[in-house]
């Protein structure tokens, strides 16, 4: 049983969070101005590294609150976690 | 039958108390202290059972959970299959019996409780031995608040099994010593009996602690008679000791044949003698100990048979000394006896080759093929091991953070060496948590350790007998052998997690404890390669079985998930409802009279909602309270329809769509106020709404102020339906002008009820005039029953689910979730005008532009009436249409659909279906076929609003 630190409460058993998928996919601006295809990327596409991912958690049975992370997806290590009005930390 | 084992002294057993059991029917007796296995063998018996797939007599070969003989199944005080008798704590009125591997549960309901416990340690120390004892002081002393587990039903570890001496008296008195001064620090918990079974990530433990199962029939009902600690460590000592290593050899799984530090166990532990006659068979120093010990106590020892060219020069000399016989570069290569070894195969042994032998009569044979570190919690805390060339065992490979081995489950097997290791080991847990150590820290002085001569790595002896491996038993639970692995190696597997598959090694009740490594060597030793090479299988948790129910702890029968009620739950249940599921929700599906099934019930009830007045308990809707100056933009963003321009006062039905279109939920929404709304969701969806909106308001547009809640629970909702229901609403509630003029459709108002604040909503999920009031869960029953009341002389009838599926499908409303898959859009339902064309965007709004959308073959939802007006399709049936010449198509026939409600219909006087079919609202007033139990149903296509289609009927 994993803990994950909660931006918000510090860290708390795994099993009190959701996945939320990739970070940093925001919904466009304009989604009437995209192609097809390109709207087709936003819904449907996302990227499954092996490796350090930034990622969208949600402490769903904490305080409700979404946040982001940088988890490893080989060794499931959390590296960091930051607010969602953090910048998107560069991963090395 | 009297214990002719007994030793005449010795043992921490309680000597002037007599236990009675039975096994295999057989009334025996023992002592408090006993094991059902110490028992046993003081009874002069060895053999427990028959193997589960050779049928061979089987006996205890081990003192503790390492055992792969001696499985049991208690019969009293409570069924349970598969114990290890070495494991069963002795009571008075213990029933028990052989196991051949297999065991059978208990086919009465275990009354017992079991329970969990979470707790939070500075340092967790497994194992109350030498080490972990000295780490648990050290920790305790520094002020750290320290957890320490053990598995046994008192501390000492490895000093129970033998005759150590600290400070110059013997080791338990050092060991009573500790526990009591650990019992005085208020901040350690230390709980024996307590099997540490599993290490996860971050210091997570699980461990189970055996809390009544050794007081049998006397065990208080009030204590729960298993315990899951569910411990978080920030550091973790394992100190978990060392289970010592068989020798294979031909025919070595007679009764009789056992470990030899196991000897030792019984002998100064539970006061036994293993038997009269005994031949030590040994690759290392460790084994003369059990040799010397049972010597002392009256055994005749025939011979140590050591396997070493030169033996061990200072053990010989000590055995000389007491007269035993000691044969250097010897091995054991066989045994005979059925029921129990006679006799021991003996034969000189150089450069790996067995010369003539010679049989030595014996009951007892001891083993010892060396110690392998029980290394279980490292690995699975992912740890990695390395193969350590001399002692022919795994170690800890690698310093993990936060968890530390020490002791022999390290490869430290000195007394000193165990006590200053555990202490070095607490001390740096202790510095890596910034715990000052304390300035005093005293551990007692162990005798000067000897340098024990070089022990031999040796898996098996090589087969002499003819049998080619075939009863050389590398795992004796599952009958496995030396010629298995050679078959798998033969079959070309290479990696030892095949082979393990392969053989089944390792598999069974002890999980390969002391087949694991041997399987590693005699693998390597085949295919050639390193041991290093082969590596063992993975650890994975649990180290010992864990029963289900001690798993399930309280979390079972009602509680196993929450059941939630309505404030009306306990008028239903008065009136006879039949409850039905909803979620975790328990609702009234109908209310049968007496001699009513469900059909005649629902007729009944939708009868008086369509012609008079029905009343439902629809507490269970979910509600969200959304606010703030951006409510109205939020709901704009979430409903495929225009929120915004609602008025205060009015209500609107709305749908929610995901980014792909597909409609997720839908619901009325109340404006109560310019910057709040209340949204009503599905009863299933009430939950993942609220996430849905969290989400899309804190994930991308936190700058929009706005908050939603659940309020749910807050109210209850209580439609009113039917054509009297302006007559029972306007009654309970003189003071709101009920007329359609003042109180329009798809409009709300608030009122009073003896000074009890209702809001009453005309919505209506029916078709019917319906009046939902809204009121505090307080009131509900006193409101209930007022509506009853003011509804008596118009035969106002309660209705549950299912009579409100029915009307609802009449209507054509579908249920999201039951008419819908995910895969339908609000055109596909035929809700095109609840689709805003004015909003720029809203979730969804761009998938709907996509091609695939505007396919005129997309399934939509339509009505279905069998033509033979009796059929009730089953929901679910697929939809097949025949080709022009009334022929079905060959197979595959194309499915255009299924059936997704289906019912009988009061108001229609048959039953019909919604159904979602490609093409369907095309297809209206064709006929196509849905198959019901071997037969094609001729079915109408009609459109999906079945009664009032013009929608007379709401205003009354």
């Amino acid at each position: 049983m994993q803990l994950i630190a909660c931006p918000w409460c510090g860290p708390r058993e795994e099993v009190e969070f959701s996945y939320g998928g990739q970070a940093h996919v925001p919904y466009p601006d304009d989604p009437g101005a995209l192609s097809d295809e390109e709207w087709a990327h936003y819904v449907f596409f996302r990227a499954n590294p092996k490796g350090r991912f930034a990622e969208r958690w949600k402490h769903s049975a904490g305080c409700r609150r979404w946040f982001n992370a940088i988890r490893d997806t080989a060794t499931y290590r959390f590296e960091r976690v930051y607010r969602l009005d953090d910048p998107k930390p560069v991963i090395p | 039958m009297t214990s002719t084992h007994r030793a005449p002294e010795g043992g921490r057993i309680d000597r002037a108390t007599t236990v009675e059991f039975t096994f295999d029917g057989q009334t025996l007796t023992g002592h408090p202290g006993d094991t059902l296995a110490s028992a046993l063998l003081a009874s002069g018996r060895h053999r427990v059972a028959t193997s589960t797939k050779l049928g061979r007599p089987r006996g205890i070969a081990a003192a503790w959970a390492e055992d792969p003989g001696g499985l049991v199944q208690i019969e009293e005080p409570f069924p349970e299959p598969m114990l290890l008798a070495t494991t069963v704590e002795l009571h008075d009125g213990l029933a028990a019996h052989g196991l051949p591997g297999q065991g059978r549960l208990a086919d009465v309901p275990d009354s017992a409780r079991y329970d969990a416990v979470h707790h939070h340690a500075d340092v967790l120390v497994v194992g109350a031995g030498p080490a972990g004892l000295a780490a648990a002081l050290t920790a305790a002393r520094a002020g750290a608040r320290v957890a320490l587990v053990d598995e046994q039903s008192e501390a000492g570890g490895s000093l129970l099994s033998g005759t150590d001496r600290l400070d110059g008296v013997p080791a338990l008195r050092w060991v009573a010593a500790a526990v009591a001064e650990l019992a005085g620090h208020p901040e350690v918990l230390h709980l024996q009996r307590t099997t540490a079974f599993g290490s996860y990530d971050d210091g997570f433990v699980l461990a189970l602690e055996r809390r009544t199962d050794h007081l049998g029939a006397a065990a208080p009902k009030h204590v729960s008679r298993q315990r899951v600690w569910r411990i978080r460590a920030r550091s973790i000592v394992v100190a978990t000791g060392a289970h010592e290593r068989p020798v294979v050899f031909a025919d070595n799984d007679r009764p009789g044949i056992m470990l030899a530090g196991a000897a030792r166990t019984f002998l100064h532990r539970y006061g036994v003698l293993p038997g009269r006659q005994a031949v030590v068979f040994t690759t290392n120093d460790s084994a003369y100990d059990a040799a010397l010990d049972l010597h002392r106590a009256g055994v005749r020892v025939q011979a140590v048979v050591d396997a070493r060219p030169e033996g061990s020069p200072r053990r010989r000399e000590e055995c000389e000394h007491a007269g035993i016989r000691v044969l250097s570069g010897a091995v054991v290569t066989g045994t005979q006896g059925v029921e129990r070894v006679t006799h021991a195969l003996v034969a000189p042994f150089a450069d790996g080759e067995v010369g003539a032998g010679s049989a030595i009569a014996c009951d007892l044979l001891l083993v010892s093929g060396g110690w392998n570190p029980a290394v279980h919690l490292f690995s699975q805390t992912r740890g990695r091991l390395r193969y350590d060339e001399a002692l022919g065992a795994f170690l800890p490979g690698e310093q993990l953070d936060g968890l530390a081995v020490t002791g022999s489950a390290a490869g430290v097997f000195d007394l000193a060496g165990c006590l200053a290791d555990g202490q070095r080991v607490a001390g740096a847990a202790l510095g890596a948590l910034a715990i000052p150590p304390a300035g005093e820290d005293r551990l007692p002085t162990a005798p000067e350790p000897v340098v024990p001569a070089a022990p031999l790595v040796l898996w098996r002896v090589p087969d002499t007998s003819g049998a080619e491996g075939s009863t050389s038993f590398v795992d004796l639970q599952r009958d496995a052998t030396v010629a298995d692995i050679a078959r798998a190696v033969g079959a070309g597997l290479r990696s030892i997690e095949h082979v393990k598959r392969y053989t089944t090694i390792g598999t069974a009740h002890d999980q390969g404890k002391t087949s694991g490594v041997l399987t590693s060597g005699i693998t390597a030793e085949l295919l050639g390669i390193p041991v290093q090479d082969t590596g063992t299988t993975t650890f994975r948790p649990p180290y010992t079985p864990v029963a289900f129910a001690a798993l399930a702890g309280r979390d079972r029968g009602r509680l196993f998930d929450p059941e939630r009620v309505t404030a009306l739950h306990e008028w239903h249940v008065a009136a006879g409802a039949v409850f039905e599921d909803v979620g975790q929700w328990k609702r009234p599906r109908y209310y049968p009279q007496p001699g009513e099934d469900m059909e005649a019930a629902v007729l009944r009830e939708c009868a008086a909602a369509r012609t008079g007045v029905g009343v439902l308990d629809g507490s269970t809707l979910g509600k969200i309270d959304v606010q703030g100056p951006d409510a109205a933009v939020l709901l704009d963003l979430l409903y495929t329809n225009l929120m915004s321009s609602l008025k205060v006062g009015s209500v609107r039905y709305g749908v929610m769509c995901g980014v792909d279109g597909m409609v997720i939920d839908d619901g009325t929404v109340l404006r109560l106020a310019e910057d709040r709304f209340l949204v009503l969701t599905t009863t299933g969806g009430a939950a993942k709404i609220l996430d849905w909106m969290e989400e899309w308001a804190q994930t991308e547009w936190p700058e929009l102020r706005v908050h939603c809640t659940s309020v749910t629970e807050q109210w209850v909702t209580l439609p009113v339906v039917g054509p009297r229901s302006r007559d029972v609403v306007g009654t309970v509630f003189p003071q709101v002008d009920v007329s359609t003029e003042a109180f329009p459709f798809m409009t709300w108002r608030d009122t009073t009820l003896d000074g009890v604040p209702v809001r009453l909503a005309r919505i209506s999920f029916s078709g019917e005039l319906a009046f939902e009031v809204y009121v505090n869960p307080w009131y509900a029953v006193a409101v209930w029953q007022r509506l009853l009341e003011a509804g008596r002389s118009y035969g106002i009838t309660p209705y549950g689910t299912e009579t409100m599926h029915v009307l609802r499908a009449e209507k054509g409303y579908p249920i999201i979730g039951q008419d819908t898959d995910g895969t339908v859009t609000p055109h596909d339902l035929g809700m095109a005008w609840a689709v805003s064309k004015k909003k720029p965007d809203f979730i969804g709004k761009r998938s709907f532009a996509r091609p695939a959308n505007s396919d005129p073959l997309r399934k939509q939802l339509v009505g279905l009436l069998p033509v033979d007006r009796q059929t009730v399709l089953p929901e679910g049936s697929q939809i097949v249409e025949f080709l022009a010449d009334g022929r079905l198509p060959p197979p595959p026939v194309p499915m255009l659909g299924h059936v997704t409600s289906s019912y009988r219909s009061a108001e229609l006087a048959r039953p019909f279906a919604l159904a979602l079919v490609k093409g369907g609202r095309s297809r209206i007033g064709e006929t196509v076929h849905v198959p019901v139990n071997g037969t094609l149903v001729p079915v109408e296509v009609t459109g999906p609003v079945l009664v009032d289609p013009e929608g007379a009927r709401r205003d009354g």
